[in-house]
């Protein structure tokens, strides 16, 4: 490698881990960005001249004009709420690229020593798995049927089990042939990594994709910097390590958050309860917007506890535009976030940033817990099961030790929600039959149109 | 490359991401599995190398796949990091200081 491209790659790796350590930070973040950006195109630049490159610029320049050009414009154009499914595209692509260039490298048979070679093979592994697993992913949260729910069959693991180790065997095979391997069995190795990618994700539910698209996501880093080390580039090998020890430390925050083991997010069922429940003593009480706006109105302090409900309905400007309205009559607001509200930990926060609500209203589980006992009105919009105290209290529960918003601590609670059906694990929530819960029935969006037309009558 | 100073160098590298990581609010952790998303997106330079040795149609068909798929990773994960990131802003009016 020539000093120019040796210098770029340094500059670059750099450069990623200045701006990732930036994204840190809320006030820094976008700097983080932008500097980890400016570090991808000194490398993609000056890997034109990189002295391995001696053949098909053509073929580069078309491939990266395709790629770049449909990631742009879907990236451009994608709804905020849609945002984790991207992710997991974008990323699965990446595992794909990984495992093409171990495709390309042992389709050349040009006599790689046998480190060399496990690692392209295990990389490769990884990848396919992360490209296949990712698709599978977007297609759950998309929404396309066929993949919606966790798909079942008979005897999944032990298939599942046979795949992987048929692909292990002949990544087994490849490494320890030296260069005898024949294409076909390449061809066979890469289909039965792909195949077990998509067996592997088929089963997980789509409340558990959060945890899957960050798992996949640590992968895909792995993968790219084990090929790092096949092609040479350091650039590689610290970019992917950094983004595969970072992904595995932030799926394990993930899976904390929701109190799911990520041994059991991947190979078992949500909901595998013993126990009766608890029988429910109360009853659902129904309240009018009208009532609700005063007790909102004449409130001091109302914490808002809002949930992927609230950003399918799109009710996050008018549920913002009720705050102002509620701040100008001296009410305090604030914002309780539950780490997995929404469809990721934070995915939430994104929700309310474009709604423009400021980020220091908004405040973690950890943070305001003990505060709603001296809120006079929590209000819950579209969230469910992130505000069951049942998984304080009854241990029979499927939901019981995931850390809850302490809403039934409030004096007064009310729920604004469709309809009295249970929440996405399928838990009654007995927080909707407590003494001091109202529930105002309603779409999310019309529902907060109706209080800001109440208030403003006040 | 010698295997000692590779197996130095991830080792360091993993350290280095699981410190950055490791301090970061709840609020950030979808901007930055997007922005970790987009930072394997480095993949690219090394399709690039890839298809730029291919030799027989096979191979340029697969580095291609590479090139395609790596570009994809890298433009739309920062395009998506950043839109994420645009939007995050204090009472205190105004952009991010």
């Amino acid at each position: 490698m020539n000093f120019i491209v040796e210098l770029a790659y340094y500059i670059a790796a750099v450069l990623f881990i200045i701006g990732l350590k930036q994204m840190a930070s809320p006030t820094t973040a976008q700097r983080g960005i932008q500097w980890a950006g400016a570090g991808m195109v000194l490398a993609t630049v000056v890997t034109f001249v990189h002295p391995s490159i001696n053949t098909n610029y053509i073929l580069i320049i078309l491939a990266i004009a395709i790629g770049g050009g449909l990631a742009w414009k879907s990236a451009k154009t994608v709804a905020m709420t849609d945002m984790p499914q991207m992710i997991a595209l974008y990323n699965g692509m990446g595992g794909g690229a990984a495992a093409a260039i171990a495709a390309v490298e042992l389709m050349k048979h040009h006599g790689l020593s046998t480190g060399v070679q496990t690692l392209a093979v295990v990389g490769a592994l990884i990848g396919a798995i992360a490209f296949a697993g990712s698709g599978i992913a977007f297609a759950k949260l998309q929404g396309i049927k066929a993949f919606r729910a966790s798909i079942r069959f008979p005897n999944q693991q032990l298939i599942n089990g046979v795949v992987f180790a048929v692909a292990v065997l002949l990544g087994l095979v490849i490494i320890f042939s030296g260069n005898d391997y024949s294409l076909f069995i390449l061809a066979l190795f890469f289909v039965a990594a792909l195949a077990f990618g998509v067996l592997m994700t088929l089963p997980i539910g789509g409340a558990d994709m959060p945890v899957v698209i960050s798992l996949y996501n640590a992968f895909t880093g792995l993968a790219v910097g084990f090929e790092g080390y096949v092609l040479d580039n350091p650039a590689m090998m610290i970019a992917g390590m950094v983004v595969g020890s970072a992904g595995t430390l932030l799926t394990q925050l993930m899976a904390k958050a929701m109190n799911r083991p990520i041994s059991n997010v991947l190979f078992s069922q949500f909901g595998t309860s013993s126990g009766e429940e608890k029988p429910i003593a109360g009853s659902m009480k129904a309240i009018e917007a009208q009532d609700s706006a005063i007790m909102l109105a004449f409130a001091e302090k109302v914490i808002v506890i809002p949930g992927y409900g609230m950003a399918v309905a799109q009710a996050q400007h008018k549920v913002w535009e009720l705050c102002k309205l509620l701040q100008q009559r001296g009410v305090m607001v604030k914002f309780a976030i539950h780490p997995v509200a929404g469809r990721m930990p934070g995915h939430m926060n994104v929700l309310l940033a474009e709604a423009g609500v400021p980020y220091d209203l908004i405040y973690d589980l950890d943070e305001i817990n003990e505060e709603f006992k001296t809120a006079d009105v929590a209000v819950v919009i579209g969230a469910n099961d992130v505000v069951n105290p049942v998984a304080l209290t009854d241990p029979a529960s499927p939901i019981y030790g995931m850390p809850i918003l302490n809403a039934q601590d409030a004096k007064n609670v009310i729920v604004i929600k469709r309809g009295q059906g249970a929440g996405f694990s399928g838990v009654e929530n007995h927080l909707f039959y407590a003494d001091n819960c109202r529930m105002l029935y309603g779409d999310g969006q019309a529902a907060a149109n109706d209080l800001i037309h109440h208030i403003k009558e006040l | 490359m010698e295997g000692w100073i590779a197996l130095y160098i991830f080792t360091l590298a993993a350290f280095t991401g699981y410190e950055v990581i490791s301090k970061v609010p709840v609020i950030l952790h979808t901007p930055l599995m997007s922005g970790s998303n987009f930072i394997h997106g480095i993949v690219l330079v090394g399709a690039m190398v890839a298809l730029g040795q291919a030799e027989s149609v096979g191979q340029q068909i697969v580095g291609f796949i590479a090139v395609l798929l790596a570009a994809g990773n890298a433009v739309g994960g920062y395009v998506v990091t950043e839109r994420m990131l645009e939007m995050f802003q204090t009472s205190k009016g105004g952009k991010r200081s």
